[in-house]
């Protein structure tokens, strides 16, 4: 198995999809001549030419419903939108046409669209670049949502999300897409539902996404090694539909739980997976379910705000101890 | 267009005007409900510009006042009827409604609600089309009030960057909602505000199929030859207010009053009287003959159609057995 950065993941997805299928195209600004702001498509351009790999002008939402329409017809257009903050401007078009084409035209229409953006929190770059809004795009019916948290899960999950014929919107990260790790060598489909165990535990379960189940992994270590806490760590790569069974499951095991997300706690991830928790296994917990979140502002420029505007492994670890009474 | 053409496009046009009434009727008989958006008055613009075209074959998409596009595009009346009444035999099944018809069997991709979604689908279509070497095109129609949405802009920039074959109708009646085009619209000549993206672009008479029809010819053969995108602006008048909940109070009656004197049909019908090709007896037989099966066929249908099933509430929602999605832990 070789080491693959994620961005390499998912281009190597892209790659592979393309060569599969001559309607799989991409588009987004940048994403062609000059390979993609975070290299997610580097390479392709030339592979595929520009009728296939398309730099778009800066407008998000006319070119988000250029894909939709092209998905009408059959063509699979993976879209980049260069940060999750800009792809706000193209929520008319994803939510209005292609989450909601199927239904509204009793089962006749489908818009295979896969629309890929980084979210999260980076070095710095001020309220306007540092949103986290997966928990808008996994509030709307007709939408897939899947967040990788490692190379493996971005080079499957992109790769099933171009042949599955509902819309998908893949959250990746901005801190991410330089982080190694192993992906298969052969051809590999990850599922666009469920949850992963990402470390066995058996007394409370720490539920995380994307970057944040990297948190929870540093916050297991420490828990069990300078608490004898045994923490199970799950892995939610598909915020919706949400894995209700592997959900129940994990707590049904350890019976208590921390949802840690990146972002402002409202309507979020976190009170998304307490409300299953309280509606599968409210009987099953030995302790009300917790929170770790951001705090409720518009992401500071200066560093240490910024920083102490997003939860800590320490936050974690902090919220597990207070959970033991330790 | 020759004389067999023009009767058969009068009979087309005046089954729309008594398909529409008669969707007013059932409004106010409460059997419709929702948001109903007719089309009296603007009849020779669909008609006109899908004559030109392909029906059935060349993708149409509209805005939410969509029964007579997706009729002219084959949609069967008794399914969009069916439709309107929330019916499971509606050509939705019951879960788009009137500003939802959709017939994408005969390439009548969808009205949508939203003022403008259309346009970047077209272009979309259009892609797709230029992909898969068709000589198809996709045409867009929506309201002139539509152009002062950012997709407007969008779409036709990337149109014309990429030559794609997508025609945009805008069917100028003059008003959004209640707002005149001249409170609303710095330049309201539609077709020059195209000129910005280097789009040939032409405004004619939207009430006279002929001239529409003709304005159409160029403009598909334009797009089709893959040309690129293409403007037309057809100048017409909607009767009835906005949608049901609209009193039509903003206009003055002298301009109804003018309006009405250029319709559609009747320019039309009494052509073909004064030419000798048809009687007025004639047409008033075509009248009955129309409204008895609009009633009779139509209405009847819809009426005795089931209701969806409210097991099947979430049928649609997401894609059936899709096996990329494997649910569960893994
Ligand atoms: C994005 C959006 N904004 C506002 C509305 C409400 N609205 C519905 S129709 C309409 C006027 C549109 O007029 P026009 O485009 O000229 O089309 P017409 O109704 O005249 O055919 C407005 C403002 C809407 N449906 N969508």
């Amino acid at each position: 198995m070789a080491e693959l950065m994620y961005w390499e993941a998912i281009r190597r997805a892209h790659d592979e999809e393309m060569a599969n299928d001559p309607l799989v195209i991409c588009m987004g600004e940048d994403i062609g001549m000059a390979g993609g702001t975070y290299k997610a498509t580097q390479g392709l351009y030339d592979k595929y030419g520009a009728e296939r790999v398309i730099d778009t002008p800066i407008s998000e939402n006319g070119y988000t419903g250029l894909g939709i329409g092209a998905s009408f017809l059959g063509v699979r257009p993976i879209i980049e939108i260069m940060s999750v903050n800009f792809a706000w401007l193209a929520l008319d078009q994803l939510f209005n046409s292609a989450a909601k084409v199927r239904y509204m035209s009793g089962g006749q229409l489908e818009a295979p669209v896969v629309v890929r953006s980084p979210g999260g929190t980076a070095h710095q770059l001020g309220a306007q670049h540092s949103a986290r809004m997966e928990k808008v795009f996994m509030g709307i019916a007709g939408l897939r949502v899947v967040t990788p948290s490692n190379p493996r899960q971005a080079y499957g999950l992109l790769k099933s999300a171009v042949r599955c014929n509902d819309p998908v919107y893949i959250n990746e990260h901005e801190l991410m897409y330089n982080l190694k790790g192993e992906v298969p060598d052969e051809e590999y489909f990850h599922p666009l539902e469920g949850s992963e165990v990402a470390r066995e535990g058996k007394d409370v379960t720490l539920f995380g996404y994307n970057i944040s189940v990297h948190w929870c992994l540093q916050a297991a270590e420490t828990l069990s090694k300078q608490h004898g806490i045994e923490a199970e760590v799950v892995d939610l790569y598909a915020l919706s539909p949400l894995d209700r069974a592997g959900i129940r499951a994990s707590v049904g095991k350890t019976h208590r739980a921390v949802i840690v997300e990146e972002a402002e706690a409202p309507v979020g991830v976190g009170s998304e997976v307490m409300a299953i928790i309280n509606e599968e296994c409210f009987f099953e917990l030995d302790a009300a379910p917790v929170r770790v979140s951001a705090a409720n502002v518009p992401i500071p420029y200066n560093h240490t705000l910024e920083r102490a505007a997003i939860p800590k492994v320490d936050d974690v670890v902090a919220a597990v101890r207070k959970m033991f009474g330790k | 267009m020759n004389v067999a053409d023009k009767k058969r496009l009068l009979r087309e046009m005046l089954f729309a005007r008594r398909f529409e009434e008669r969707c007013y009727e059932a409004y106010v008989e409460r059997k419709i409900g929702g948001f109903l958006h007719l089309y009296p008055g603007q009849e020779a613009c669909a008609f006109g510009v899908m004559e030109a075209a392909r029906p059935g074959r060349d993708y149409v998409i509209t805005g939410y006042r969509d029964h007579v596009h997706a009729i002219k595009c084959g949609a069967d009346p008794k399914a969009v009827m069916a439709e309107l009444f929330a019916k499971e035999t509606g050509c939705s099944r019951g879960r788009g409604g009137s500003m939802h018809i959709f017939d994408v069997e005969h390439r009548f991709m969808g009205g949508y609600a939203l003022v403008g979604g259309p346009f970047p689908l077209a272009a979309g279509m259009a892609k797709a089309i230029k992909m898969k070497g068709d000589d198809d095109i996709a045409i867009c129609f929506l309201g002139d009030a539509a152009n002062n949405q950012g997709t407007f802009h969008e779409s036709l920039n990337m149109a014309a960057l990429w030559d794609l074959p997508v025609l945009y109708v805008c069917e100028n009646n003059l008003y959004g909602i209640g707002t005149r085009i001249d409170r609303s619209t710095a330049v309201v000549e539609q077709y020059k505000r195209v000129d910005a993206y280097g789009i040939p672009s032409a405004q004619v008479d939207g009430q006279d199929i002929e001239v529409v029809f003709k304005a159409a010819q160029k403009a598909v053969k334009h797009v089709r030859s893959g040309k690129g995108p293409y403007f037309l602006e057809l100048l017409t008048y909607r009767y009835r207010g906005h949608s049901m909940s609209d009193s039509n109070a903003y206009r003055s009656k002298d301009e109804e009053k003018m309006w009405s004197k250029r319709d559609p049909i009747i320019m039309l019908r009494d052509r073909l009287i004064e030419a000798g090709e048809i009687t007025k007896d004639d047409y008033k037989a075509m009248d009955t003959e129309i409204l008895d099966q609009i009633e009779d066929e139509i209405i009847a249908h819809a009426e005795s159609s089931p209701e969806p099933k409210v097991q099947e509430l979430e049928k649609y929602t997401l894609a059936e057995n899709d096996p990329w999605v494997r649910g569960g832990r893994n």
